[in-house]
């Protein structure tokens, strides 16, 4: 398991295998001593107020709290991603270094999704180019990112 | 009513094992997994028994109807005995997981045992492609058939955001694992494996053993797969793998050559021990019989031994594990018994390998 954690904007790589990952998702003080030698995350134990906190977030959908979730590792239903959403971002930013889907897309999703889908894999996919210095691949890409996102707000005035 | 009986397992051989495709000398399978729930069901963490079953029955269903190629068997993993979850998971069709969780769950598998559908193990549904040798364009182009296959007739939780949602948050996004099987005895000989670990770890590249998550490193084998899920394509997580993975493959074969030509007659000597033993022991282990079989397998590779074909070899690692060989004695074993049937059975084989009884 490889983590990034952001420690004052600075990037730090912390190695764990999957046990120590899920307790440093329920318990990440106990990985900080765990890792005592080389030691690079700073994640602030939990006094019993922020404890208590967790417990009031709530899924309306499934009704995990989020204090469950850091316990078991697992999440309780999809509608857990959106109601956990905020606490959730940073975590996904430490274990994938993203937190945008820029894969396949069901084909049976709506059309407006599809665009801004294949808008988030087009800026994907400019980022790339820049770091490559492909750099007119990384031009044919803001233009067809430009034409894309005229085409979603033009449809949007048009909706309303 | 399934295609393949349990029993006839035993005669059948994974087209994966086939000890071909591309590099098959050090990849012994490439695999794809899809992590995937329905829209409609909560993950199973939140899922009581009754909607264990009702997924169950869904997906039984789906899959049963869904158009995979040729036959396709569905087991209910409740009414299996242990001793044939064993099986499944020792031929790579099951996780560790779903043999041992509780409740409504099952598999769905094709007479190739190259796609493996499991239902109800961490998410709903974990798709799986295997082939045999570094093959990994392939298993994408075939999950990627049955894995719409499959949408046109549920409906997967999405969420344009963040992809496919999984019960993990580590793997949401895709919910992709690609990963390949490589035996790479050479550079765990030499001790050079801890620099690739080090290497791959650099790059958000896991390292595994045999049987996935938290199992030994046995008979020098080793998975390596994609860490990441979420932020990049599928495409690009594929790519990472098929950029590094020959680089691997180069350096254990280098290392190989090494071996061969600065002490040529050791490493004959601990394969052809290897051999030896393997050929005329009275009672050995499994860890035991792995660790020797690397060695054989190696100096096929290497040419120094000629009479015995590498699908031979993939097929001993498999049929000496605990759960085949007692379904191959018809007959449940202690380990004491075990380890004589195993060096028997070891014999026996190898004895009449070069005889051309190898099918």
């Amino acid at each position: 398991m490889h983590i990034t954690e952001l420690v004052k904007g600075e990037a730090h790589e912390v190695h764990l295998c999957e046990e120590c990952f899920q307790s440093h998702v329920q318990n990440p003080e106990g990985v900080e001593g765990a890792l005592a030698a080389g030691a690079m995350i700073k994640a602030p134990a939990l006094g019993e107020a922020e404890l208590e906190a967790l417990e009031k977030l709530v899924c309306p959908t499934c009704k995990m709290t989020y204090r469950e979730f850091r316990t078991q590792g697992r999440l309780g239903c999809a509608h857990c991603y959106i109601a956990f959403r905020e606490e959730l971002l940073p975590l996904l930013e430490n274990i994938h270094g993203d937190t945008h889907h820029c894969g396949k897309f069901p084909k049976r999703a709506p059309d407006d999704s599809q665009k801004r889908y294949q808008l988030i894999k087009l800026r994907n996919d400019l980022r790339l180019a820049v770091a490559e210095e492909s750099y007119e691949e990384a031009a044919r890409l803001r233009d067809q990112i430009q034409e894309l996102e005229g085409r979603i707000s033009s449809e949007a005035a048009e909706a309303e | 009513m399934p295609a393949v009986d349990l029993k006839e397992l035993l005669q059948l051989r994974g087209e994966w094992m086939r000890g071909e495709g591309p590099d098959s000398d050090i990849v012994i399978s490439s695999r794809i997994r899809l992590a995937r729930n329905l829209a409609q069901f909560p993950f199973l963490s939140r899922a009581d028994d009754a909607v264990r079953a009702e997924i169950e029955r869904t997906l039984h269903q789906q899959l049963v109807e869904l158009a995979l190629g040729g036959q396709v068997s569905y087991f209910d993993i409740n009414q299996l005995e242990g001793i044939d979850r064993q099986l499944l998971v020792e031929r790579q069709l099951i996780s560790r997981e779903l043999a041992e969780s509780h409740g409504s769950r099952g598999v769905c598998f094709n007479r190739g045992e190259n796609v493996s559908l499991m239902v109800n193990e961490e998410d709903h549904l974990r798709i799986q492609v295997l082939h045999c040798g570094f093959e990994l364009d392939w298993c994408w182009q075939e999950i990627g058939r049955i894995d719409d296959l499959l949408e046109e007739r549920v409906t997967y939780a999405f969420n344009e955001e963040l992809g496919y949602l999984t019960a993990c948050p580590t793997n949401v996004g895709t919910g992709i694992r690609v990963s390949v099987l490589m035996h790479l005895p050479a550079l765990v000989l030499t001790k050079e494996i801890q620099k690739v670990f080090t290497a791959l770890q650099k790059i958000s590249l896991a390292v595994r053993g045999l049987y996935g998550e938290g199992s030994q490193a046995m008979g020098d084998f080793y998975q390596i797969s994609n860490q990441i899920t979420l932020g990049k394509s599928e495409e690009q997580l594929l790519k990472n793998l098929k950029d590094v993975v020959p680089n691997i493959i180069a350096y254990e074969r280098k290392v190989r050559q090494a071996l061969i030509k600065e002490s040529r007659q050791q490493l004959h000597d601990k394969i052809s021990r290897a051999y030896g033993t393997l050929k005329s022991a009275q009672s050995i282990s499994s860890e035991e019989t792995m660790h020797l079989l690397s060695s054989v397998r190696m100096g096929v590779n290497l040419g120094l031994i000629d009479d015995l074909p590498i699908p031979t070899v993939n097929e001993l690692f498999m049929h000496t594990q605990p759960a085949h060989l007692q379904k191959l004695r018809k007959t449940s074993l202690d380990s004491a018994d075990r380890n004589a049937a195993r060096a028997a059975y070891l014999r026996q084989r190898l004895s009449s390998a070069h005889d051309g009884n190898n099918n």
